[in-house]
């Protein structure tokens, strides 16, 4: 709830282009049950749910924006702020925690700066702890973005960030 | 699949496979095989396939190569610089690298278990329809649709004694006609894949490695019952897994194994996958279904059971995917000879993911009823780094932990559940001796507290106050009347709950208490954990009699706390130290504490 009065707040000053919200929204607007496939496709658009984009879907699918950030906040997957260029997650499932997570954790946080689900002031990075990604084998284990890092230890901690310090900021879209 | 025709060589590109280089793997198998003009020198043509998880993901990339000379082989770990080598020797020479095969362990993992599911999984395509016909697929629908009333199949299922995969274990069958038995012409199936439970991924790999069993035991499914939807709904942590179902339901579209009047068989289905967006509590079937119709995904109480009133108002059945996964076995080898494995009340096998302490981690196949000692040390070769046993953690956040001394339970859901476990999913996470249970119980809690969806008083506040004692009891601020505090209200939440998560989550505690209430009364009482893990408790050394001068333990230390040369004993700053408990894990002596 906080968060959502928190981004009301900080409104976006910045112009938002509602297109590709809208282009969502189309292909959708028929379907029974579209509030979830249509908020994970505007996600995937613009990275996280702008204020100006959920009002939107409220007023095209009829539904009231109470329930948009009920759903919004209900769900891990969503996200009401702009995110890091290189979104890093470890993993901190049984598997995980009984190999020793806390401390990769603990020393993400300590080199980054930042707490769970916080996002770098520069952009760069997001943190975030995640409940199992069901690659147990390889536990414990990390992800930056869709590359999967295994057997991590706390000295890969820090060659997975010197390697992400030298990639360009911008992605390749 | 005959093994005659030709060369097949078959690599792991499941999520595991793929995060250790697989794709790499194949690249340089296609292109090495190209370059050197493999198929023109030996005669025959090399065919590589890619296979889904089979189950053994800690020794990924795994490449199996059949050839007719020389059998199966298979050889692990393989980096893509190796593969030239592979192609010369094994291939083209016909020498196996006898240094590089697999070493023996992988037999007995593989031979130590029945494999009956997972039958597809890293044998064929997951993406290729032909691969899954090959296999007798999408032969039992015909079977049903041709052969059986759909009572016919509810009573083969009956029959067989399947039990629901996901964890509570209702028998399948009986599921299938309560849904049938409810009034309506429209009804809903739901595959349940929100494999939440930390410590299980068999759902996923069977989604990715199998796709096409699982469409085709929905098939099955909705003919029995007399549904025309169905929707599979998928964890957002799995993009591999929607990607490969997606892909598949596209492809059963296209051959008109999905839609209208499937193989002019006059049956139609449709199905759709939804995407989940985080939730744990979403496995609970009232809140799954909150979900697809796009609200928070909160249980509300039962009755009316999903049957009478589910998705949208109307009948609907829900099952896990691994139910799905044995449907087809069923009818293709028929309810009697299903029923003949597992024990008098738990049939056919079941898939655990066994992970943590334990040397070879995977997804292991058994017969239901096998005792757990055996899953543990005969399959997956026991305890890893020389520690010793202490529990195993059973059905996961829901579950409990059984010690060593019950370590002979049979694996099925009644013998589980009397020992204080449950089968939940299936996760087996195995802890040495340096696992602290009082620390895994405040883990689980703290899941479950911040995963309860909050509807309900008990589970939102009572699991919150629990975690509380436990945050406290692990950082040295126990009271003698903890114990019995978390015991009484662990029995009053699970008593009072509305769903299932409230009703399970005080397990864990109330189990570890149960098996190990010293290791509780050591925390509150001396103010020490005797597993060396809750780092408020603790101060390291090196034990100057066990050292054996290694240095392995100054390699793992993240921040030069370990002052050692060749040949010396290892010394501990104790002021540098952080607690990260790198060393303590590198130790293979035991001689940090």
């Amino acid at each position: 709830m906080s968060e959502a009065v928190e981004q009301r707040e900080e409104e976006q000053t910045e112009e938002i282009d509602l297109e590709p919200a809208n282009r969502v929204i189309d292909k959708f607007i028929d379907m029974p049950g579209n509030l979830m496939p249509v908020l994970q496709g505007v996600q995937d658009e613009y990275g996280y749910i702008p204020r100006i984009a959920a009002d939107l879907i409220a007023e095209r699918l009829n539904v009231y924006p109470s329930q948009i950030y009920g759903v919004l906040t209900f769900y891990a997957q969503f996200h009401l702020k702009p995110r890091g260029r290189f979104i890093i997650r470890v993993c901190v499932g049984t598997a995980c925690h009984v190999q020793g997570a806390t401390r990769i954790v603990e020393t993400f946080y300590d080199k980054l700066g930042i707490g769970h689900a916080e996002t770098t002031p520069d952009l760069r990075y997001t943190f975030e702890k995640v409940a199992c990604l069901g690659a147990c084998g390889m536990a414990p284990l990390a992800m930056v973005n869709d590359a999967t890092y295994g057997s991590m230890t706390v000295q890969k901690v820090e060659e997975i960030i010197n390697d992400y310090n030298q990639r360009p900021l911008k992605s390749g879209k | 699949m005959s093994e005659k025709d030709g060369i097949k060589i078959l690599i792991c590109q499941g999520t595991g496979g793929i995060s250790m280089g697989a794709k790499d793997v194949e690249a340089a198998f296609v292109r090495h095989l190209a370059e050197k003009g493999v198929d023109a020198v030996i005669g025959k043509r090399c065919d590589i396939i890619k296979t889904g998880c089979r189950g053994l993901c800690a020794n990924d990339v795994l490449v199996d190569i059949i050839t007719p000379e020389q059998g199966r082989v298979t050889y692990d770990f393989v980096k893509p610089e190796e593969v030239e080598k592979i192609i010369d020797e094994h291939l083209v020479k016909k020498e196996t690298i006898e240094k590089r095969k697999a070493k023996p362990y992988y037999n007995q993992f593989v031979n130590a278990q029945m494999r009956v599911v997972m039958t597809g999984c890293g044998q064929i395509d997951p993406e290729s329809l032909n691969a899954y016909l090959e296999e007798d697929g999408f032969k039992a629908i015909e079977k049903c649709i041709r052969g059986m009333k759909p009572d016919e199949v509810i009573e083969e299922v009956k029959k067989s004694g399947l039990r629901g995969r996901g964890g509570g274990g209702f028998p399948t069958g009986t599921k299938w006609s309560f849904c049938k038995a409810s009034p309506g012409n429209h009804k809903y199936l739901i595959c349940n894949a929100d494999e939440g439970d930390p410590g299980a991924f068999m759902d996923r790999s069977l989604l990715e490695g199998d796709p096409f069993c699982i469409i085709e035991g929905m098939m099955i499914a909705a003919y029995a019952i007399g549904c025309d939807f169905g929707y599979v709904y998928v964890r957002a942590e799995y993009p591999l897994a929607v990607q490969r179902l997606q892909h598949a339901i596209d492809i059963c579209y296209e051959k008109n194994y999905l839609g209208k009047n499937i193989q002019g068989w006059g049956f139609d289905f449709d199905m759709r996958i939804k995407m989940g967006a985080g939730a744990f509590v979403c496995g609970e079937e009232t809140a799954l279904m909150a979900s697809i119709e796009g609200f928070r995904g909160m249980s509300r109480p039962r009755p009316p059971f999903p049957a009478v009133r589910g998705l949208w108002g109307k009948p609907t059945n829900i099952n896990n995917v691994e139910t799905f996964a044995n449907v087809r076995h069923i009818i293709n080898r028929g309810a009697d000879w299903y029923a003949s494995l597992g024990t008098d009340t738990t049939k056919g096998t079941k898939i655990f993911a066994v992970t943590g302490k334990v040397k070879h981690t995977g997804l292991v196949e058994v017969p239901a009823g096998m005792k757990i000692r055996e899953v543990i040390y005969d399959v997956c070769g026991g305890i890893a780094n020389n520690r010793k046993f202490k529990a195993v953690q059973a059905g996961g956040p829901s579950g409990g932990c059984i010690p060593a001394e019950i370590l002979d339970t049979p694996v099925d859901y009644d013998s589980l559940i009397k020992a204080g476990a449950m089968m939940g999913s299936g996760g087996l996470v195995v802890m040495d001796e340096t696992t602290c249970m009082v620390d895994v119980s405040r883990f689980f809690l703290n899941f479950t507290r911040m995963e309860s969806c909050g509807k309900c008083v008990p589970c939102r506040i009572g699991l919150k106050v629990m975690l509380d004692i436990l945050e406290r009891i692990t950082e040295g601020r126990g009271e003698p009347s903890d114990i019995e505090t978390l015991k009484d209200l662990g029995i009053a939440i699970k008593k009072s709950s509305l769903c299932g998560l409230g009703q399970t989550a005080p397990n864990p505690i109330l189990s570890t208490i149960n098996y190990f209430r010293d290791e509780y009364e050591a925390h509150i009482n001396d103010k020490r954990c005797p597993s060396n893990c809750c780092k408020e408790l603790l101060l390291w050394q090196v034990v100057v009699d066990k050292c054996v001068k290694c240095g392995a333990c100054k390699k793992a230390c993240p921040v030069d706390a370990i002052v050692w040369e060749k040949g010396e004993i290892a010394y501990l700053d104790k002021e540098k130290c952080t607690k990260c408990k790198s060393c303590y894990d590198a130790c293979r002596f035991m001689a940090i504490e």
